[in-house]
């Protein structure tokens, strides 16, 4: 297991999308922090930039990757090796790659430039969302043998989690207006892992409005140390779930 | 050589402060003459001191009915026995200085008070402790009264069992300066108070208003520090209020506000410090009101102007990191927003004389969605609330038109 995992690593810096990723976060969060005077507007902009890019970029480079190491993991699949060695393998160096990239590329800018609780919560969702997408492409990669179809999979999928999802919420917030849903939608919130990153970062970064009516509730569950825990316990979940799914079906699969 | 007439002039002079150079000091303490002050006080004339000496005393409701100063000597304490009130100044040109004075009556009928002034002119309340009192110091129908150095302190947990800490009624030319006040309902709580000033306090922790005033009018506010009040401060019905420096910060929770205007006309707010509030300003019904040099800093919402204001001029103020600049409940805009800093500005300066080119719109789509529907708040920073906001600057449909800068500033006005 460790060979192959090496092998990944070695294989995804070779083709040095995962470097010019790095660049290009390196330069973008370098850029944002620097060209403003207070450091709020840059982690903003980097709010942003770990909510739409990193999703879009770990969903679309590992699915890409799944689909061209397919021959390499067929030759894998030839030899007396566990197929749960090898797929634990490539997630884990997939994932090890992109968190990497993103830690090295805006992590330590976003510390360095807002040493505080706030910027620690954006690190710690950019590498959970990084983890999560990563395991989101696994399940999209081997759930179609078509790469074309896997990859508009993807697409979809980042474009609901992103978007879509969103715009379902607002509407379902107009046309239930007049009911108390607030503790409703803290549940909803937990069915999209962007909505519940941003909103675990939201807390920190405007707790001053926060503070009103509505606000209070979500602030007294997202808050307090144990909304906090579940939250970071349903990323986790949402981690471990179309990982152990496409595990499954990596498992049954004929290929 | 010195003339006749001056010679009568001095004599004159002399005359009429002779009595005030009779004035005769007596002593109160355990080893003194008095034992108590209530004695003291009816055995000094007016114009008389006495100092009371360092001890506890229980002098149940201590009146003071003429012109004497009592000075106490290392915090000698009076203490009201939870039923009482401590001091009653029914008398002009008294001073109280240097008590600790603890543990007034709670009567909400009675209104019982640390120290309270009775109808008098002239009484200077300086330098003393008051813990633990229902009202910390209560003023009614005063004038040019004093009120200065205090420390008032309460601990109180509900509404209804705390007074204000400094109360004001009916008064006019009254100063408080210095005062620090805290766990009380008001920290300082002014009706139908005029032509007062009230500079350097600081109030906080208080279970309502940090400063709370209505019907007061040409009063003056200068560098007080409001922090952390249960509703913040709440101005009303007044007109001709000048507030200069003053700090509101944190004051945190949905109705709580920096400071709410509501039926204020011609004053002046210029140079406060507005930090970290829910609601920096909330304005209800303002009018003519100057508010210019302020800073609005990481608050919730820096402006929530009602449609109901009207001619106010709103220019030089600095809006820093709000998260919403101004939010409105109508369309209707009757004041002037010109020539504000505003973080969130993103337009260019071509001609380069720090004015920008493209009007700003402070109001947000979102804003105005979340005044309508508050639960929104959790789709806040989405990309489809941006999405949204980046439309509504193209194409205002639901933003009022007519709330714009049509000149805002490049940098930040220098303070």
């Amino acid at each position: 297991m460790n060979k192959i995992y090496k092998h990944v690593i070695a294989d995804i810096i070779r083709n040095r999308i995962v470097l010019f990723y790095t660049l290009i976060l390196l330069l973008a969060s370098l850029s944002v922090f620097s060209l403003e005077d207070t450091s709020s507007k840059g982690l903003l902009s980097m709010l942003n930039i770990i909510l739409m890019i990193v999703p879009l970029v770990c969903l679309i480079f590992s699915t890409i990757y799944m689909y061209n190491s397919s021959e390499f993991i067929e030759l894998l699949l030839s030899q007396p090796l566990q197929r749960n060695a090898i797929w634990w393998s490539l997630f884990i160096g997939l994932i090890t790659a992109l968190g990497l990239a993103f830690f090295v590329g805006a992590g330590i800018v976003i510390l360095i430039f807002e040493p505080s609780f706030l910027g620690l919560m954006l690190v710690i969702c950019g590498l959970l969302l990084t983890f999560i997408f990563t395991a989101i492409a696994l399940l999209a990669a081997v759930l179609t043998k078509d790469k074309a179809k896997g990859i508009g999979l993807s697409i979809i999928l980042w474009l609901f989690y992103a978007i879509i999802f969103d715009g379902i919420v607002l509407f379902m917030l107009f046309q239930w207006a007049d009911y108390p849903i607030e503790k409703f939608m803290i549940l909803i919130s937990m069915l999209n892992p962007i909505d519940l990153a941003r909103i675990l970062i939201l807390m920190q970064m405007d707790v001053s409005a926060l503070m009103g009516y509505t606000g209070a509730i979500f602030k007294d569950f997202f808050g307090t140390s144990g909304g906090i825990a579940i939250s970071f316990g349903t990323l986790i979940l949402w981690i471990m779930i179309p990982f152990i799914c496409s595990l499954r079906y990596f498992k049954k699969k004929d290929l | 050589m010195i003339a006749p007439k001056t010679y009568l002039i001095l004599f004159l002079l002399i005359s009429i402060f002779l009595p005030s150079a009779q004035a005769s000091i007596w002593h109160v303490g355990k080893n003194e003459r008095f034992k108590n002050v209530a004695d003291a006080i009816q055995h000094a004339q007016v114009g008389d001191s006495i100092l009371v000496k360092k001890g506890v005393y229980h002098e149940h409701n201590l009146i003071i009915d003429k012109a004497l100063s009592i000075i106490g000597q290392g915090l000698p304490i009076l203490d009201g026995e939870g039923k009482y009130e401590v001091l009653s100044i029914k008398a002009s040109h008294v001073t109280i200085q240097g008590f600790h004075i603890r543990n007034s009556g709670i009567s909400s009928l009675k209104d019982l008070a640390g120290i309270k002034i009775y109808d008098s002119q002239h009484v200077q309340i300086i330098n003393n402790l008051i813990t633990n009192s229902f009202f910390g110091i209560y003023v009614q129908y005063g004038k040019h009264c004093t009120i200065k150095n205090n420390h008032i302190i309460a601990y109180g947990v509900e509404e209804q069992q705390s007074g204000n800490g400094i109360h004001c009624w009916n008064s006019s030319y009254l100063q408080i300066q210095n005062n620090l006040i805290t766990g009380h309902r008001d920290g300082i709580y002014f009706e139908f108070v005029t032509h007062s000033i009230i500079k350097n306090n600081r109030s906080f922790r208080n279970l309502r208003y940090g400063l709370h005033f209505m019907f007061s009018n040409n009063d003056t506010y200068i560098s007080n520090v409001f922090t952390n009040n249960g509703a913040g401060v709440a101005v009303m019905f007044s007109n001709h209020v000048n507030m200069f420096y003053n700090t509101f910060h944190q004051n945190w929770g949905d109705a709580s506000y920096g400071i709410l205007l509501k039926e204020i006309s011609d004053g002046i707010i210029q140079g406060n410090h507005f930090e970290k509030n829910t609601t920096g300003i909330y304005l209800e019904g303002v009018s003519r009101v100057k508010m210019t040099r302020n800073t609005f800093s990481n608050n919730g919402w820096g402006l929530k102007i009602q449609a109901s204001c009207q001619d106010m001029a709103i220019h030089h103020n600095n809006f820093m990191n709000n998260t919403f600049d101004v939010s409105t409940n109508g369309t209707l805009v009757l004041n002037n927003f010109n020539g504000n800093y505003w973080d969130k500005y993103d337009g260019y300066d071509l001609n380069r004389d720090h004015i920008g080119d493209v009007p700003f719109r402070p109001v947000s789509l979102f804003s105005i969605i979340l005044e309508k529907n508050p639960t929104t708040l959790i789709m806040f920073r989405s990309f489809i609330s941006a999405l949204m906001d980046k439309t509504e600057k193209l194409i205002p449909s639901l933003t009022p038109e007519q709330l714009k800068d049509q000149f805002p500033l490049i940098k930040p006005v220098q303070l």
